[in-house]
This record gives structure tokens, sequence and C-alpha cells, in this order.
């Protein structure tokens, strides 16, 4: 299911088009005839998700979490509101729960439903976080799991699966990295990577610091 | 009354590696934007719930050959026939034949951004306490519902404890088969991996899910 289809991904994009194309826009020019949906709200959807919605807005969630003590302990409480705070939330957010890890304990999030994910932010989910694979194996062999995401966990570290089954939705906090000490806000979202948010990355390492 | 769920894929074998690409696009295909934007328009009609699109989609019989987006483009084609919003002989003609069905609303471009900050928070107002305690042990229902529901299959009959108690919640069971919100206490509770995979769970485990209160028996 993962798997798109590649039938016309051949040429260069303007032979004929592809039997789903054809089976959308036809949906797409009844709904608009019908007058169920405006073409343009159509448009100012598209628009939010590819160029407003994505995964810098959890980074900057999570940088403040690094340099704001007060801000952390909101998340903690309330990451509805927390979130809310920096300007996000709504559709797919709106009931947050933020997840710390810590030396002894790495969180990662899946949905093994469909694929329930924190759109506010991160935006839309990786056709990966949607597959049957992820979905199927995290819950029971996350280390192999990880392990295909190049993260080698100690054996000794706790690992808590979150499965997203209700309308509540988890952002993993990352460990802050080593040496990034000296880094502001700006400069520590950078170091903040989808993939830690979600549990099956960590945060980069600060640029020019010693691993 | 048969329901069929393909969604239901905690804990399952044989799906093979996790295929990543690392420098994906947001979207394949330009159609996958504009299944993303309909799909999205029409469930702020008012026409379903998002539970009735959850069902449609985890019910589709080809669901484990089809990509994320055809599943949501074949699943708002059924929800859109099944309540004859679109025949399928306008489906087949690619243009509308017949009158439109009056909906409860329709999604203005000016209120794109309002509708997606708002969303549709599922939290309702309690009027009794809480069954079940943080800390409480529970075990969850082993029933195989005959219906959507969020209960996956690997946590039946499991015993866990609960961990967070999140106030009361539209019921996605009952919501899904249009009998109305029925909030009940949601609850996430947290299981020891070798309690689901035996040996088979990586040590170290836990794995939570949220989980309504009818769900759950005190154990």
């Amino acid at each position: 299911m993962d798997e798109p289809d590649h039938e016309h991904e051949h040429g260069h994009g303007h032979s004929e088009l592809s039997a789903m194309e054809l089976r959308v826009r036809a949906l797409e020019s009844i709904l608009t005839q019908k007058g169920y949906v405006d073409p343009a709200a159509l448009d100012a959807l598209i628009d939010t998700y590819q160029t407003r919605v994505g995964p810098r807005n959890g980074a900057r969630v999570v940088a403040r979490s690094w340099v704001d003590p007060e801000f952390r302990d909101w998340l903690r409480r309330d990451a509805t509101a927390a979130i809310a705070s920096m300007g996000y939330g709504g559709r797919q957010g709106e009931h947050m729960v933020a997840v710390e890890n810590t030396p002894r304990r790495h969180n990662l999030v899946v949905c093994t439903l469909c694929s329930c994910y924190p759109w506010p932010v991160l935006g839309l989910p990786p056709t990966w976080y949607k597959s049957a694979p992820y979905r199927s194996r995290v819950v029971r062999d996350p280390r192999g799991v990880l392990a295909e995401f190049g993260l080698q966990l100690p054996q000794d570290l706790e690992i808590r699966v979150w499965d997203s089954t209700a309308e509540v939705r988890y952002l993993v906090i990352p460990q802050r990295p080593a040496h990034s000490e000296g880094l502001e806000e700006t400069a520590l979202a950078a170091l903040v990577t989808r993939d830690s948010m979600i549990g099956t990355g960590v945060a980069l390492s600060p640029p020019g610091g010693s691993t | 009354m048969s329901y069929l769920s393909h969604a239901d894929l905690g804990g399952q074998i044989g799906h093979g590696p996790i295929v990543q690409d690392v420098a994906e696009p947001l979207f394949h295909h330009d159609w996958e934007r504009r299944a993303l934007a309909i799909t999205l328009a029409m469930g702020a009609t008012g026409a379903w719930n998002i539970d009735m699109s959850r069902a449609a989609r985890e019910t589709r019989p080809n669901y484990a050959a089809m990509s994320y987006y055809e599943i949501w483009i074949s699943a708002l084609e059924t929800l859109l026939l099944e309540r004859g919003l679109v025949s399928a002989d306008e489906l087949a003609a690619g243009r509308a034949l017949a009158p439109a069905q009056t909906l409860p609303r329709r999604l203005a471009a000016a209120d794109v951004a309002g509708a997606l900050r708002a969303g549709s928070p599922t939290a309702r107002a309690a009027t009794e306490a809480a069954c079940f305690t943080v800390g409480q042990r529970v075990r969850m229902s082993d029933q195989r519902a005959a219906h959507h529901t969020r209960l996956p299959a690997y946590a039946r009959g499991r015993h866990g404890i609960v961990q967070h108690v999140h106030g009361k919640h539209v019921f996605a069971d009952t919501h899904a088969q249009g009998l109305g919100e029925q909030p009940q206490w949601l609850y996430t509770v947290v299981f020891d991996g070798a309690d689901l995979w035996g040996d088979g769970g990586a040590p170290g485990l836990q794995v939570s899910v949220d989980a309504w209160q009818p769900y759950l028996e005190a154990v």
C-alpha cells in the first residue's frame, strides 16, 4: 500500500494522464459542478499543507522547550495550550501530548489503525509512516525498525511506543544534543528533524561540534 | 452484519522492510494534492464525520493493494455514493448529471484558515466521574466489534495500566455508525511488550493505546 503508482512516471509529465489523475479530476469536476466544494478553497487547502504547515513548526516547539524551562513545564502540563501559544493548533492537533525522551527512555509514535499524525506541528505524514511495514512492526519490534532508520539504541534503554488510537496526537521531544549549550533557539530548531519528533531519529549534532 | 477492517495492522508479520525516501516529495503526483483537498473540503460539508471516513477507508476490499491517497479517493467515492450525493453514472461520465443535494455547510476559501485552526476537538463535558484512575490495572475487552472500532486487535483481552485520564471524548465506535457522539471517558493504557508479544517482544518495550471506557474492564 505504500507503493505509489509508477505507470506514468517514465515520461516527462506531458504525455497522457494516468487513470488516477483522470478519476480524481472527474470527481473534483462533479463536486465543483454540484456546488459541494469551492475550487478556491481546494487551492487554499493545498497551499496550507504545501507551504505553511510542516515539521519546522514542531522544531520551534522543541527548541523552545530546550531553552525555556517554564515553557517545558507548560508543555508537560498542557501541550495543546503551550503549542497554541506559538500559533500552532487545530485540525489533527486538537488534543496534543508532548512526550520527552530521556537518557532512560526513548519514545516512538505510530498509528497502527490508520495514519493519525500531529498535522499542525509536523505537517502531512511521510509515506513510510502510513505504510503497512511501519504500522505493523513498530509496536512489536521497535529496535528492528529503528535499526532501519540507522538508530542503534542501548539495550537497557526503555522504548515506549504510543499508538495514536483516538484523537490525542503525540509529539516526541528529542533530547537536546551534546555541545549545543551556546546555541540560541533558532539555531537549535535547525537541529530538530521531523523523524526526531516521531521517534525514528534523534536531533542532529551542532555543526562543527565534535561527536 | 459483518464488518471487516483491513487497516488493523499492529503486530502483523510479513510486511517487509520500511521503505524510506529521504528526498520524498510531499505529493508523488498532482492528483494526490487534489485528493487531499477534495477529501478535506467534503469532510467540512458535514455530510459525514471523520470516524465515518475512517470506516469507509478501512473497509475498502482492496485496501492492501492501494496507495494511501488511492484509499482516500476510493473511500470518498463510497461515502458520496452511499449518500446519493453523487451517482455511479456521474462518476462514469465525469460530470454532474443530476441536481445537487443540500449539505449542512460549504467550505469557502475565505474560511479555510479558520476552519483548520479550529479543527474538530472531540473533548466533551463530563457529568459523572471516570470509572478508572491513574495506576489502575485494567483489561481490554476481548470482544471483536462488528463495526468500526479503535481497539487494535493486538491489545484485545490484554492487561494494562491506566497512565492518563484524558476526559470524555466523542466515542469513535458510535460516531462512525451514525449513532451519535455518545462521549466516553478516554484513557491512555500502557502494556508491557512481553504481555503483548510474549518472548517475541523487545526487552524494555512498553506500548500504549488510547482507549475509551467501554473498551475496558476492571481486574
